[in-house]
């Protein structure tokens, strides 16, 4: 049993926290978020050279990563530098394009920093259900042709080549009959809608109306499954970063406060609400690191594992981010704190990709398949 | 036992609801209901209207323009006025500066201010809290130096809400340094226009201008803007904290809050089926409505015992908590009701006017932002953990 990464792993990882550090710093990060754009070109690059995205890619498509621990330790550093650069989207859409096979060449460029891929598949009223898809997939020719809307999509803006989902058969609820496509941005008959996010970057909606698209694979369920896993992996390491920095800013605080002539952190109503969250924070990480283990094995232990790991970091989530603030007082409440971004994005993971009850349902649902 | 209210009292009922069909106009309602940023012109247009029925100090003594009400028509009127969705009361005069000064004001001053709140002459800000003084409010430094018929005043408010329309301040300023730190405190009336005073804004996690920080430099103030007595600032500071019991619950709010969280829920769909019939956010609801059904008896109760004359020390606090708790959970639960929509942001939404399109269900421009900053309701007034303190000594006794 070994739960430290290997040497080459902890290097990325270091390299990736100096360059947060010096190169991401939270005025940085704040004026890239609120944006236009909602994302930096020249930072994308600079990481993508790097060889951060070519970390969240298996060497069968090209990369140099793609396991579960290496997107556990690229994202975990996302979350400690609330980067809003569109990694959540590439990991997602890229796995796919990996999975469905044949897009060789957009994968590699993709791993340059050259081109960059968003994810759309979630829409307006499928809340978090996989197969509540109804958007749908005509043929035109050679080509298809997409009709329906998709939402919220992560970075949208920032996308060279789309990843959509679409029924070819079936309706809203069935897994069979969902395909996946590739679409060229700004093509004909696609609109985005985009809009910034309350925890920073931009979102948006896609309106497909006859919107020219690629067929990358017509038995899309399977592969969105591990792209949703990979992307849910991801997202809980972000969580777990920003809940260690949350936790660091906290404690120092409690340190250096003082009221009634004593730091703060003396009184034994305070320690114990720390106590208890990093007693949660470190439940969390078990979560996080089950998940990560799990994302290669077979549908029903990795399916398990990541709900499992999404529950915990939802409710975890809410509460360190909640004692966060509130132990802090006033200060807390403030845009010039970095800490109470933090805890939005925080809260908003938790919003993505299922949310606590959800997953604690699908959790239970799926432990009666195995039983 | 009888929990139900007198037939004066439903007759009370329905004189206010007609009142608020009548009066509260739909451009303030509207805007309340789908969580648009209120401008202080609203505010005071809704004072106003409630001065001229003579409602809007509604906890004041007749004699100096209250409307002589029972607690019970007291809690009528805020429930109804919060389910009709009226903006709420700014407090700042109306029940936090009026009743210290009917209590310890002089004649002159009652006459002077007391006619203004009434009719919006001044608006009013708190200035109690400091960078170094929040939840330890008695260490706050900012002083006031007497010279001749002035006190000059120098040092730093912070957290001061809406300071920025403000016309004047109540503070609390440090008169001595000697003896106990509560004993060296005077509570004094401040022009924020007096020269030396300056406000600059805080930004708050949601992107709102609410509250300020406000600098003193060599702020003269004339010696008859100090209440009461020099260095006793403390007694009226305490009787302005524990005086505002009737509304500290929330009760009304909530009950407005958690209808609109209902409404909310029926509309949004998992599985395809609404979200009320989702076992897991139902069982959420459930907990949520029996909280809030329990406190409204609490908050009857402790509001008839006060009638009858108790200070209910520790039950006020309990009020503060679980009121606070309850309203924070609606707004988290109408967070997750949305779902990914909780996401997005556009804050121009939130301004009158704002003809954009919406994304996702028009109910959800505001929910996350509100979501956030009503965590400030566990921190101001007395945090949720001073609370605790002030209940664990009343009943503790160690
Ligand atoms: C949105 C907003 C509006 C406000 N408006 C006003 C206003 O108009 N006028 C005004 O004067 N003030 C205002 N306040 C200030 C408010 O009253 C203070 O924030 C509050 O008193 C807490 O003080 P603090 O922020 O300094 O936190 P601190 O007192 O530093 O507290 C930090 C943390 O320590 C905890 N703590 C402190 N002491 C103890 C203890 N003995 N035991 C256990 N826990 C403890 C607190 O509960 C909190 O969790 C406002 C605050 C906010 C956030």
């Amino acid at each position: 049993m070994d739960f430290s990464y290997s040497e080459d792993r902890q290097m990325v990882a270091d390299i990736l926290a100096r360059y947060v550090q010096q190169r991401y710093p939270m005025e940085t990060r704040h004026r890239i978020s609120g944006s236009g754009m909602g994302w930096s070109p020249d930072h994308w690059a600079a990481l993508a050279e790097m060889g951060i995205a070519g970390m969240l890619f298996p060497q069968t498509g090209g990369g140099f990563g793609g396991g579960g621990f290496d997107i556990a330790l690229v994202f975990d550093q996302i979350g400690r530098g609330l980067i809003v650069e569109p990694f959540l989207g590439v990991l997602m859409a890229g796995h796919a394009l990996i999975l469905a096979g044949g897009q060789e060449e957009l994968v590699g460029e993709v791993i340059a920093g050259t081109k960059l891929l968003a994810f759309a598949h979630e829409e307006a009223d499928s809340r978090y259900d996989p197969a509540a898809i109804s958007c749908v997939a005509r043929k035109a020719g050679d080509d298809w042709m997409l009709t329906g809307g998709k939402a919220v999509v992560p970075q949208v803006q920032a996308a060279d080549r789309i990843v959509v989902s679409a029924r070819i058969s079936g309706s809203a609820g069935e897994a069979a009959g969902i395909s996946l496509f590739l679409v060229e941005a700004g093509c004909a008959g696609l609109s985005v809608r985009a809009y910034p996010m309350i925890d920073g970057g931009r979102g948006g909606e896609l309106a497909l109306a006859g919107a020219r698209a690629t067929l990358l694979s017509d038995n899309g369920f399977a592969i969105i499954e591990q792209a949703i896993a990979a992307g849910t992996v991801a997202l809980c390491w972000e969580a777990i970063g920003i809940m260690d920095e949350l936790k660091a800013q906290t404690l120092e605080y409690l340190r250096t406060r003082t009221q009634f002539g004593a730091p703060i952190g003396k009184f034994q109503a305070l320690q114990h609400r720390m106590a208890t969250v990093a007693l949660e924070i470190e439940q969390a990480r078990s979560a996080a690191i089950n998940a990560a283990a799990a994302l290669e094995s077979d549908h029903a232990v990795r399916e398990r594992a990541v709900s499992a790991a999404k529950y915990t970091i939802g409710r975890v989530g809410t509460l360190v981010a909640e004692e966060a603030i509130q132990l802090h007082g006033g200060i807390g409440m403030t845009w010039e704190l970095p800490l109470s971004h933090y805890a939005k994005r925080l809260t908003m993971i938790g919003h993505q990709l299922g949310d606590e009850d959800y997953h604690l349902e699908r959790f239970a649902s799926l432990g009666r398949a195995v039983a | 036992m009888d929990l139900s209210f007198s037939p004066e009292e439903e007759e009370f009922r329905r004189e206010v609801q007609s009142f608020l069909r009548d009066k509260l106009p739909q451009s303030l309602s509207g805007k309340v209901r789908t969580g648009k940023r209120l401008t202080k012109q609203d505010y005071e247009q809704w004072h106003a209207i409630l001065n001229e029925r003579g409602w809007l100090a509604h906890h004041w003594p007749v004699d100096y323009g209250g409307p002589g009400w029972t607690v019970g028509q007291s809690a009528i009127f805020d429930e109804e006025t919060a389910l009709a969705h009226a903006p709420r009361i700014i407090p700042f005069g109306v029940s936090m500066l009026g009743p210290v000064l009917i209590r310890y004001g002089s004649e002159e001053q009652k006459r002077h201010w007391l006619p203004r709140i009434l009719d919006g002459t001044d608006w009013w800000c708190q200035g109690y809290s400091e960078p170094g003084a929040g939840s330890d409010l008695a260490s706050l430094k900012c002083a006031a130096v007497r010279d001749g018929d002035h006190y000059v005043v120098n040092g730093q408010k912070t957290w001061t809400t809406l300071g920025q329309y403000a016309d004047m301040i109540f503070c609390l300023v440090r008169t001595s340094s000697e003896g106990k730190k509560q004993e060296g405190i005077s509570f004094l009336l401040i022009d924020m226009k007096t020269p030396g005073v300056e406000v600059r804004p805080i930004i708050l996690l949601d992107g709102e201008h609410e509250v300020n920080e406000v600098f003193f430099s060599d702020v003269r103030v004339p010696v008859e803007n100090l209440v009461g007595e020099e260095n006793r600032g403390w007694t009226y500071a305490k009787y302005l904290l524990t005086y505002e019991r009737t509304n500290i619950a929330g009760v009304g709010v909530s009950m407005a809050a958690f209808r609109e969280l209902k409404a909310i829920a029926s509309r949004q769909k998992k599985n395809g089926r609404p979200l009320l019939e989702d076992p897991l956010f139902v069982a959420r609801l459930a907990r949520l409505e029996i909280d809030l059904e329990n406190m409204k008896t609490t908050n009857l109760r402790v509001l008839a015992a006060a009638g009858k004359g108790a200070a209910p020390v520790a039950e006020s606090s309990m009020l503060k908590i679980r009121g606070t708790e309850i309203r924070q959970e609606i707004t988290s639960l109408m967070r997750r009701a949305l779902g990914p929509y909780a996401q997005p942001f556009v804050s121009e939404a939130l301004d009158e006017g704002y003809e954009g399109e919406a994304v996702g269900p028009e109910y959800a421009a505001p929910v996350s932002a509100d979501y956030f900053n009503n965590r400030k309701l566990s921190i101001f007034g007395g945090s949720n953990e001073v609370q605790r303190e002030i209940i664990t000594k009343a009943i503790l006794e160690l």
